[in-house]
């Protein structure tokens, strides 16, 4: 598995804990642990946070993008935003 | 006919036929109802007997579907609570309905335990993912698959009761409706009926089965024998619409905050999803324009607009050929059933006139569980002296033909992401975070939610809250589709007359802000 960037890893940790994380162990989130299982997330906040990556990485996201495989853990996004970032600058 | 009786026919008839669908399985007929046997079982051995109940706290996997024909061959009641449900709302569910088991999922276990040290009731705790635990709580898959002889079915009958589903109530005390094998087979059939469903179908279910709509799509597709796709969540849309192409789905239950997030995919094209053959919308009234755009992207797919509430589970639906005559009516009554409207005496109105909408059938609930106050509010005597109908609490008026449509609700619950949410529940948690002096919960006009939840709360003096802090709280004490979308501040909340606060007033200002 690839490294995780540490930057991109703490910019979306940030806005999930001031957005969605409202349980006290908000630490304990794990880079791998599911958004949807751990109930932090729903479909409107897919949304939200689709919303940020695209304004934050200045990335474009198609719809057939937002699937789990690429934004169901701090770990997925990461990966993918790296990948849509070389992507874009390409 | 038994609602676990429905299994046992499809799994004769066709044994090998896939049944159900899920992420991490698929099971023939035989495989539920064998795999439902020993779970039956295991539950009867740990002393759950006829009549006992049974909560299910689990979310959309096909141990549910397993758990659901299990308690029901063991002759007991099943209960399904939604899996977001926190720790004081389980325990008071346990303590109502006082549950000899509870299966659940291994990462719930720990709220099943906290929620279980006030209700004694419950003697047998199932869990997924539990092997190798010591401490009495017994792996759903080891009692799936021990060798142990199925134990012969408690005698049964069709008035038994088969379930309690807890609905929220405007008072904020949830409400157990009281369905029987009877209620639950007729409105099953009732509904496929008029869906004409058959055992080629493929139903795609995202909604929650512990919320009726989602339970039905479960029992109604095994009543006929066709292939249920069980999803978690429409939280992805597009992962969701991958499933449905590759299993080539022919039905797709919708809530309006789901069709709302469709129709917001840039890529979804007109003519995707070929094999659908209907889509049915309840919970809230879609809006017009939705509709149409719902028929241009799915030509093929018959669109039902249907309207029901949990004490009878369906109420009425819209031959798909009204719908564009009559596209703001939610039709007519189901299949064997009755619906009129009553002003407040009691008296049957005639087209036109605004009054609370009656049902009368035999897929209206027995009560509310242990709440013979509150079933009186709404079942009231019938046509006939030993038969009660049941007052829907909703406003509704009917055209020349008889097609009927929803004015409003008459208490304050509102309706968010297709679920009822009572205010007063949410005011009652709000009440509990210290420093907030009053609050006040209405509904907002949204066009995703249907309505979103706002909170509007005033502090006591010196008190230092921001939202974040009250939507932490709500967070973890309701669940998720109960807790605000938005908290604002104010110094004083707007008061009536005798003093309360006036929700309808300060609800007034939004609605009229949206139009």
């Amino acid at each position: 598995m690839p490294s995780l960037s540490p930057e991109i890893v703490q910019s979306v940790r940030v806005f999930i804990a001031e957005n969605f994380l409202f349980r006290e162990d908000r630490d304990a989130i794990g880079d791998h642990e599911s958004l949807i299982e751990a109930n932090i997330i729903d479909s409107t906040g897919v949304l939200e946070l689709v919303a940020f990556l695209e304004q934050e990485f200045g990335i474009n996201v198609d719809d057939g993008e937002i699937v789990p495989e690429n934004l169901d853990s701090i770990a997925a996004i990461s990966g993918y935003v790296a990948r849509k970032r070389a992507q874009e600058a390409a | 006919m038994r609602v676990e009786d429905l299994l046992i026919e499809s799994a004769r008839r066709a044994p090998n036929k896939v049944a159900l669908i899920t992420e991490t399985r698929q099971l023939t007929y035989d495989d539920l109802d064998r795999e439902s046997d020993r779970l039956a079982a295991a539950l009867h051995r740990r002393g759950v007997s006829r009549g006992d109940r049974v909560v299910l706290f689990l979310d959309n996997c096909w141990e549910a579907v397993v758990a659901i024909y299990a308690t029901l061959k063991a002759g007991a009641v099943f209960s399904p609570i939604n899996p977001s449900t926190k720790v004081e709302k389980l325990a008071f569910v346990l303590r109502n309905c006082r549950p000899t088991a509870i299966v659940t999922l291994g990462r719930l276990l720990p709220v099943a335990h906290e929620a279980m040290r006030s209700a004694p009731s419950v003697k047998v705790v199932v869990a997924t993912g539990a092997g190798g635990r010591d401490d009495g709580v017994l792996d759903l898959a080891d009692a799936i698959l021990s060798d142990a002889e199925p134990v012969a079915r408690p005698a049964g009958i069709e008035l038994d009761l088969a379930m309690i589903i807890y609905t929220s109530g405007s008072t904020g005390v949830p409400k157990g409706v009281v369905m029987t094998h009877q209620n639950i087979v007729a409105a099953a059939t009732s509904i496929t009926t008029y869906l004409e469903s058959t055992p080629d179908d493929i139903v795609l279910n995202v909604l929650p089965i512990s919320f009726d709509y989602g339970l039905y799509q479960v029992l109604m597709a095994l009543k006929v024998g066709a292939t249920l796709v069980l999803e978690k969540s429409f939280a992805y849309p597009q992962a969701v619409l991958n499933v449905a192409e590759k299993y080539k789905v022919t039905g797709f239950p919708l809530v309006p905050t789901m069709a709302a997030l469709l129709l917001q995919m840039k890529n979804l094209k007109p003519g995707a999803l070929p094999s659908l053959r209907y889509l049915t919308n309840t919970a809230a009234a879609l809006p017009p324009a939705h509709i149409l755009r719902l028929q241009e992207l799915f030509p093929h797919a018959k669109l039902f607009s249907m309207y029901g509430l949990t004490e009878c589970k369906r109420c009425t639906w819209l031959p798909p050929a009204e719908l564009g005559r009559r596209t703001s009516s939610v039709g007519i009554p189901i299949p064997g059933t009755e619906a009129w409207i009553v002003d407040d005496d009691g008296n049957r109105v005639g087209p036109g006139v605004v009054g609370e909408l009656v049902i009368r059938g035999p897929h209206v609930m027995k009560g509310y569980w242990e709440n013979p106050e509150a079933t009186d509010k709404v079942l009231k005597p019938g046509p006939f002296p030993w038969e009660k109908v049941l007052y829907t609490g909703d406003l509704f008026k009917m055209d020349e033909r008889g097609f009927l449509y929803f004015v409003a609700r008459k208490d304050d619950i509102i309706k968010s992401r297709g679920e009822k949410v009572s205010p007063k529940e949410i005011e009652t948690v709000l009440h509990m975070l210290p420093g907030v002096r009053e609050a006040v919960v209405i509904g907002v006009p949204d066009p995703v939610l249907g309505m979103a939840v706002k909170a509007i709360v005033s502090l006591e003096p010196g008190a230092a809250l921001g939202s974040r802090d009250v939507l932490r709280h709500c967070s973890q004490h309701l669940e998720d589709f109960m807790v605000p979308k938005s908290v604002e501040f104010r110094q004083e909340l707007a008061k009536s007359d005798n003093g309360k606060i006036d929700r309808r007033s300060i609800a007034a200002e939004f609605t009229e802000a949206a139009e």
